[in-house]
């Protein structure tokens, strides 16, 4: 550096922050509606928020192809959370410089939470294709807030009414991963037997996440003597678990939430995944809007999507059409419009109640039999 | 010639160690594999070119250390060099002070929302100044205090609906507290087992968080809290960021005013001594004990405040936010910055903060690209952007006499 | 008091314990030389982890058998661990030899974001499943209940290398290289010790260690990702330092002992602690040896 250097650097950075700014400011006119979709794209969690992501392209894909909404193209901005909180603010304020009609996101509830505030200041709608901490539609505190799965308490109710009325058990071990997720949905599971007064919780533990070995945890189920394991968490825990369970020769029934209602869960357990139970989304796979996103999943990256990929596209094209029913971008218009006119997607005819949970996504009990998901009616 | 043999030798050495990991992709259920022979490619042309640039950056920086060595003209650093010089100095003090406080005006709120953030990496990284870059114990778990502050605002508010302004000192005594808590055992620590143990302090802070469901709400952390007020006065949505800015602004100019105080005064002149060299300081007659009490309770008071503007920014709290890698990224804008150096952390944070924010255009690549900028920065500048003031000081001062 | 659950808990809490220890024999020895914190030796292990599978693929689909399979794959991960080691500190720590000590260390944690996102990138951020390379050995059937093949490799594995670890350093010409060194880096200099050969010499032993851990593991719980080697590397790291770090029976003792802690915490209280022991446990330890079980605590010279 020469010997003005440090007065140079000044100037330079104080350049690049303007140059930065006018290329992030200069959002073009009202030409297009602008979808925001928020969501961990990197980190330990990008999986999830990258399924979403493509969900959301592909639900935009769609609609440009029918000729847009309003007369508009729908243009989608992505924004990464990394399901930090403090960066979801930082993410939702980026997205409303992008000038954003509406956002789908964001996918963790903590995330979710702290994005809220924001846009609720600004008037702005979310909804989330995977957020599903109860207080975000129960507490009253979001209003603008809609979601395309069901919260962590009727998944919780499900798999304890199905634990205990289908299955039969009495004594149940509730484990949880320490997560957001994990943890409130296991909550929800305890008090559920609890209250039914029909089985008892021999067990309630929290494992560490990302641990090498849960055989001491294993081994206090079975000195437990609980007939089946509630898990509240995500599959590579789950399948850590039911491995070591059954590598001890233990026939422990496994009942787990859709976190672990995942391929990939079965990938990873391998013929130590047959029996599991899961709750998840209503099996959709005869859904013919479902088939064709499905297919130009496939036929795009290669592979097949991930966990939230469905209801991400559910949602793009609730909003969107909620847009079209509304007729405005207006905040008011766009809320009634989601409550009353039901709209067509992957997930079946949906609409939402006053709190924002969506109405006809329903929950199913799944069961691996033969190395797939099979859902139990 | 010679040249090029040996980065034709690394880009082989590199095309090797890179093989199995970029060239192989296994699909482990359909057994299928994908073999992706063009990156092998690209990773041997890349590193045959990027071996001559590393090597001809450490020649000169070995020339540059081998001067310095024979004693031919040692420059001063720049930093000392624009602070000496007030032609330049106020001017640019100017510049910076107009653009500081105009800033909200010119940009947009997400400009200024991440603004805000860098500011609070620059208290953040100036409090755990103190500690490593002052008084040489090196803290991994600085991230505790963080924590303890933006609950304290967190629970205080949701119990007893105490506003942002009251629980501001709360916090920072409960920081100080809390920094002493951990003092204590580890007085007689040095160097990496100090590291350890406070890295496990702050480890338990945040399992404490997320278990302990009675008293912090566990993982699914606290919503709704309110941002702060102004005597009284709640700010438009828009408005609040920009006031949370300025707000941050003062507080990190008080930080700044009182740190640079701390450096010079005895307990700072202690903490040096004692980053020193630990037996002579004792020797001195310095009371090893209370320095580094001090230090840690200086220390983390600083971030328990700045925990205050982070429930209030985010409005939300919860213990995912407090992981090791908070710390490790505080720790690392410090050295890159200039350990010691108030001007140097500063630099630090906007880099740090400021980088990941602008890398948003490469989103899949960006953490890729900073750490990879991590390890060139220290290893072309291990002393950091700016180094220490205070050597340089004293050296010019003994010239005097 | 019910013995067998006494019994297995202790078991499980060998097998937490000897991956611990696997991992830390390594972070000891880069330490013991370089007082270096390497934070990128859980990548390494979580590359040789990939390796691995990649390799073990590759040979399953040309239908080899697995016994072949695994020392082939392990073979493979060892090679490529040992090579990225040597790599990482050549770039990334040998020009900081003289620089502060925080340097490096910081270094150390732009190499290790580094690594990971790499992977990710070039791998995939998904979990990929690792075949069980270790067979279900048949006169262990009775005892499957209580603790399985893979354990009992995983076991006996750390005891063996700590052998021979120790015989390598105590009689062999390089291991006494490595003990100059770590005494005194001058002085070594000055009777003939090459430095940097020795050093990495010392990070390809070490690294090489870290694969044999990721390999075994990865069999052991049948998964890995790009992320593994973040929380193994915390673990081992704390293992070393328990034990005494630079001390090489002290990071196996260390990890015995984390891991045991962990697992009886977990079976008699409750597992939400689980990590709150371990480092009570480390905090109780350095209080009253300040150095670690095993270290020695060096007298300052002024």
């Amino acid at each position: 550096m020469g010997k003005n250097g440090f007065v140079k650097v000044l100037i330079a950075f104080t350049l690049a922050l303007t140059l930065t700014a006018v290329t992030f400011g200069t959002g073009l006119a009202a030409d297009t509606i602008k979808l925001g979709a928020a969501g961990a794209h990197s980190g330990d969690l990008a999986s999830y928020g990258l399924s979403a992501l493509r969900g959301a392209e592909y639900a935009v894909e769609l609609i440009n192809k029918k000729g847009g909404i309003l007369g508009k193209k729908v243009e989608l901005i992505s924004g990464d959370d990394v399901c930090k909180p403090e960066v979801a603010t930082n993410t939702a304020t980026y997205l409303l410089s992008k000038k954003v009609d509406v956002v789908q996101g964001h996918i963790c509830s903590g995330a979710t939470k702290a994005a809220l505030g924001v846009y609720k200041d600004a008037g702005i709608i979310a909804m989330s294709p995977s957020a599903t901490n109860p207080a975000l539609t129960q507490s009253g505190d979001y209003p603008n807030f809609f979601r395309t799965i069901a919260s962590d308490d009727a998944q919780a109710k499900l798999e304890v009414d199905f634990a205990l009325n289908v299955l039969k058990v009495k004594n149940i071990a509730v484990l949880h991963d320490k997560g957001d997720y994990g943890k409130g949905l296991a909550e929800f599971a305890k008090q559920f037997i609890e209250k039914s007064g029909k089985g008892k919780v021999v067990l309630y533990e929290g494992i560490t996440p990302g641990g090498m070995d849960y055989s001491a945890v294993v081994q206090k189920v079975k000195r437990s003597k609980a007939e089946a394991v509630i898990f509240g968490g995500y599959h590579p825990e789950a399948s850590k678990i039911v491995s070591q369970m059954r590598k001890k020769r233990m026939k422990t029934i496994f009942i787990s939430d859709d976190g672990v209602k995942d391929d990939t869960f079965i990938k990873t357990a391998g013929k130590y995944s047959e029996g599991v139970y899961a709750t998840g989304p209503k099996d959709v796979s005869k859904n013919p809007m479902a088939i064709q996103a499905n297919e130009a999943h496939k036929k795009k990256y290669g592979a097949d999507p991930g966990a939230f990929y469905l209801n991400a596209v559910a949602s793009s094209l609730a909003l969107l059409t909620a847009i079209q029913n509304a007729g405005s971008t207006n905040y008011d218009d766009i809320v009634k419009a989601l409550r009353t006119k039901e709209v067509e997607t992957p997930l079946g005819m949906i609409k939402f109640d006053e709190r924002g949970d969506a109405i006809g996504v329903g929950f199913s009990v799944f069961q691996v039999q033969n190395g797939v998901y099979n859902e139990l009616k | 010639m010679r040249e090029i043999i040996k980065s034709f030798t690394v880009s082989i050495w590199f095309m090797f160690l890179t093989f199995p990991i970029m060239v192989i992709k296994v699909n482990t259920i359909e057994k299928t594999i994908e073999w992706r022979w063009e990156r092998l490619i690209f990773v041997g042309i890349g590193s045959f070119f990027l071996s001559f640039l590393w090597r001809y950056l450490i020649t000169r920086k070995e020339s540059g250390i081998k001067k310095a060595e024979a004693g031919e003209e040692i420059k001063q650093p720049l930093s000392q060099r624009f602070f000496e010089d007030r032609r330049l100095f106020f001017p640019a003090l100017g510049g910076v002070i107009i653009l500081t406080v105009t800033f909200p005006l010119f940009f947009s709120s997400y400009q200024t929302n991440i603004m805000t953030n860098a500011l609070m990496y620059v208290m953040l990284g100036l409090g755990l100044n103190i500690v490593v870059g002052l008084a040489g114990l090196l803290d991994l778990g600085y991230v505790a205090f963080y924590a303890v502050g933006a609950y304290c605002y967190a629970l205080l508010n949701y119990h007893f609906g105490i506003g942002f302004w009251a629980v501001l000192p709360i916090a920072a005594a409960m920081g100080a507290l809390f920094g002493i808590l951990l003092g204590f055992p580890v007085l007689r620590l040095r160097g990496d087992y100090l590291a350890i143990v406070t890295l496990g302090f702050g480890e338990m802070i945040r399992l404490i968080l997320e278990n302990w469901n009675k008293f912090s709400f566990g993982p699914s952390g606290i919503a709704n809290i309110p941002r702060p007020t102004f005597f009284g006065y709640q700010f438009s949505f828009d408005h609040s960021f920009i006031y949370i800015y300025y707000l941050m602004i003062s507080l990190t100019i008080l930080t700044i005013f009182v740190v640079n105080r701390l450096q010079n005064s005895r307990i700072g002149r202690a903490w040096i001594a004692l980053r020193e060299d630990e037996i002579a300081c004792q020797a001195m007659g310095i009371d090893i004990r209370k320095t580094k009490l001090t230090a840690f309770a200086l220390g983390a008071t600083w971030a328990g405040m700045v925990g205050v503007v982070f429930a209030a920014k985010t409005t939300f709290v919860n213990p995912a936010s407090f992981t090791f890698m908070e710390s490790a990224i505080i720790l690392s804008l410090i050295v890159l910055g200039g350990m010691g150096s108030i001007i140097g952390v500063i630099l630090g944070a906007f880099i740090f903060i400021l980088l990941p924010e602008y890398l948003r255009a490469i989103e899949e690549y960006r953490m890729l690209v900073f750490g990879a900028a991590m390890v060139v920065m220290m290893v072309f500048r291990p002393q950091g952007l700016i180094s220490n003031i205070r050597r340089t000081y004293e050296f010019r001062s003994s010239k005097k006499q | 008091m019910d013995w067998l659950y006494f019994l297995e808990l202790f078991l499980s809490g060998l097998t937490k314990g000897s991956i611990y220890a696997l991992i830390a024999l390594g972070y000891t020895m880069v330490y013991g030389i370089i007082q270096l914190i390497n934070f990128a030796h859980g990548e390494v292990y979580m590359i040789g982890a990939f390796t691995g599978l990649i390799v073990a693929s590759i040979l399953t689909l040309l239908g080899l058998n697995t016994l072949s399979i695994l020392l082939l794959a392990s073979m493979a991960a060892i090679i490529y661990s040992a090579a990225y080691g040597f790599t990482i500190e050549k770039i990334a720590y040998k020009p900081l030899r003289q620089a502060p000590r925080l340097s490096p260390l910081i270094s150390a944690i732009g190499m290790s974001i580094f690594l990971q996102n790499y992977v990710m990138i070039a791998q995939t951020s998904d979990f990929m499943p690792f075949p069980s390379l270790i067979p279900d050995f048949e006169f262990m059937e009775p005892y499957a209940h209580i603790i399985g093949s893979p354990e009992l490799v995983i076991i006996l594995t750390t005891m063996v290398v700590m052998i021979f670890l120790t015989v390598l350093i105590k009689f062999t010409r390089i291991g006494k290289a490595m003990r100059a060194t770590a005494q005194d880096k001058g002085m070594a200099m000055l009777v003939g010790v090459n430095i940097d050969r020795v050093i990495s010499m010392t990070f390809i032993i070490g690294t090489a260690l870290a694969a044999v851990g990721g390999i075994l593991t990865a069999c052991h719980v049948g998964q890995i990702n790009f992320y593994i080697g973040f929380l193994a590397g915390l673990k081992a790291f704390t293992a070393a330092v328990l034990g005494g770090i630079g001390s090489i029976p002290g990071a196996v003792l260390g990890g015995l002992v984390l891991g045991l802690t962990e697992s009886f915490g977990t079976g008699y209280i409750s597992s939400d602690y689980e990590d709150v022991f371990a480092f009570t446990l480390l905090i109780l330890i350095l209080i009253f040896r300040p150095a670690g079980i095993l270290g020695r605590s060096t007298t300052q010279k002024v």
